[in-house]
């Protein structure tokens, strides 16, 4: 059923700290692996010796800011679906195959039933949606709902490829519905946004934005002083000799 | 938004098959036996050829019934209800038309309305997108609306209504063009609010995330053509309204409806290869593109 649930008993979704991302693409491809080996069909790629192209559930971004004042920063920015709370995907879709979990918020699509007319890829302003084009179906970030719940793995594997394998430690997984949760406290301590909030879609998913830097000088360090004045020794007569030679004696 | 064309097909056509149904529901004109199954034939070539193309860019064909289960939440589905029933109501009235001579008024007006309704749906499928600021306007379905009545009107051959209609489907046209240009940023949506970025400085898109395109690109980021959209605009409201208004304005004669019919469908094709070309989906903001 395309209708949205009124409420969802847990809210599980990703923080990503765009402060500590060093843009090493390690989720891309720890997403892409367990997505292609495991549930639902996997996510291909055409002409992967040409011109190369495929479906991936996760992209990392980079952006150059410039700030008014002091030097640009660049931000890497990892994007897969952010679980939205009114997820505008959902209500398009004619067949009945995309869904909302009122268990835990989950989006997901459900294969045997999507026909592929791509509307729910329009619908989504993030661009968290693909089209396999093997498969003819529409792809989507799972949250890992195959590692999360499975009993099967070990318990430190049971959250999302993405998640388990960030070296930098930049992506967190939890339920935000409890304020309690580790999710929800680095959100209120570090300011963590929404992604576009003006489209109203209510993403789970949060950004946590990067720390102030410190400010860099501003102008050019000095020309260095001399740092002694009186000196002695075989350095100090090696100075003086050199300073004899043409084109010596600067500084 | 990338303009295929089986959605260009689907929605000219079945927009002028529609259009043409709303009109010989209400009787116009008033035509029983041959002449009736030739009007009826046109109109449902059309929007039965329209709804095949749809189906054309389907990535699972196999699944394509299960599009009637939603229709408590979703247009496309809403969209595929109305046709059918249309279909169905006017192909009795119809019938009723050709192999009886009996016009059942009731009928007709019912069909001839949900005919007009599943234009709508079409529109609705667009303008309901907030993603796309360009088509998130109330003058979408007046848009839809405009070509269907006024090439439906063309089609059955009434002359007056065709004249007033065209310069309607004239003044919605411009307008969309007018408050489209400025929809995207109207809508408040940028790489600042995209990003979240916006508060720390000036936001540009440093390195994409791969090498090569991708889906979302390909689909929805569609920047071909772009430069000729003023030229485009002006084509192709001369060949939808212009062309066709002063054929109708000369003396009537059968070679000149022909011109202005064709015209007009030719016109339709540009103005809806522009309505998707022109789109601009907010991904694209996350590649420094609109």
């Amino acid at each position: 059923m395309t209708t949205l649930p009124t409420g969802t008993d847990r809210k599980l979704g990703l923080v990503i700290d765009l402060d500590t991302c060093v843009g090493c693409h390690a989720c891309v491809i720890s997403c892409k692996g367990w997505n292609t080996e495991n549930y639902g069909a996997p996510l291909s790629d055409q002409d992967a010796y040409g011109d190369p192209s495929g479906t991936f559930l996760n992209r990392v971004h980079s952006y150059e800011v410039e700030p008014a004042e002091g030097a640009a920063q660049l931000i890497h920015f990892p994007k897969s679906c952010l679980h939205c709370d009114d997820a505008p995907c959902v209500t398009v879709c004619p067949t009945g195959a995309s869904y909302k979990r009122t268990e835990d918020g989950i989006v997901l699509v459900n294969e045997s039933d999507c026909m592929g007319c791509g509307l729910c890829a329009w619908a989504c302003p993030y661009g968290a949606r693909e089209l396999d084009l093997a498969a003819g179906i529409m792809k989507k970030c799972t949250l890992c709902v195959d590692r999360i719940y499975n009993e099967n793995l070990p318990e430190e594997d049971r959250e999302p490829a993405c998640v388990r394998t960030c070296p930098a430690g930049a992506r967190h997984f939890g339920d935000f519905s409890d304020p309690e949760s580790d999710v929800s406290r680095l959100v209120a301590e570090r300011g963590g946004f929404d992604l576009m909030p003006e489209q109203g879609t209510k993403p789970v998913n949060k950004y946590l934005p990067p720390r102030p830097k410190d400010k860099l000088e501003t102008e050019a360090p000095a020309a260095l002083p001399a740092v002694a004045t009186e000196t002695t020794g075989f350095l100090s007569w090696l100075d003086k000799t050199l300073d004899r030679l043409p084109g010596g004696g600067a500084n | 938004m990338h303009p295929a064309p089986s959605v260009i097909l689907f929605t000219s056509l079945s927009g002028l098959g529609f259009g043409l149904l709303f009109w010989l529901g209400f009787g116009y004109p008033g035509v029983t036996g041959g002449t009736a199954f030739v009007f009826f034939a046109i109109a449902y070539l059309l929007a039965v050829g329209g709804l095949m193309a749809s189906t054309f860019h389907l990535g699972k064909k196999s699944n394509a019934i299960k599009a009637f289960s939603q229709w408590r939440s979703s247009w496309l589905s809403r969209e595929a209800w109305l046709a059918v029933i249309s279909l169905i109501i006017m192909g009795l009235y119809g019938a009723g038309l050709v192999f009886l001579g009996t016009r059942w008024t009731l009928v007709g007006y019912v069909g001839g309305l949900l005919s007009l309704a599943t234009v709508f749906s079409t529109s609705m499928i667009y303008a309901q997108l907030k993603s796309i600021p360009r088509w998130n306007m109330p003058l979408t379905p007046a848009l839809f609306l405009s070509y269907g009545l006024a090439g439906g009107a063309l089609l059955s051959g009434q002359i007056a209504t065709t004249k007033a209609l065209l310069l309607v489907l004239a003044l919605v046209q411009v307008a969309y063009w007018a408050l489209g240009d400025r929809a995207l940023i109207t809508s408040g949506t940028s790489m600042a609010s995209a990003t979240g970025l916006g508060k720390i400085g000036a936001v540009k898109a440093f390195e994409p995330p791969h090498t090569g395109t991708n889906y979302l690109l390909r689909e929805m980021v569609y920047v071909v053509g772009r430069k000729h959209s003023a030229k485009l605009r002006i084509i192709s409201l001369l060949l939808v309204a212009v062309l066709p208004m002063a054929c109708l304005l000369l003396p009537f004669n059968h070679l000149l409806a022909a011109l202005a019919v064709i015209s007009h469908i030719a016109g339709v094709f540009a103005a809806r290869w522009l309505f998707f070309a022109e789109a601009e989906h907010v991904v694209g903001l996350y590649y420094g593109k609109r």
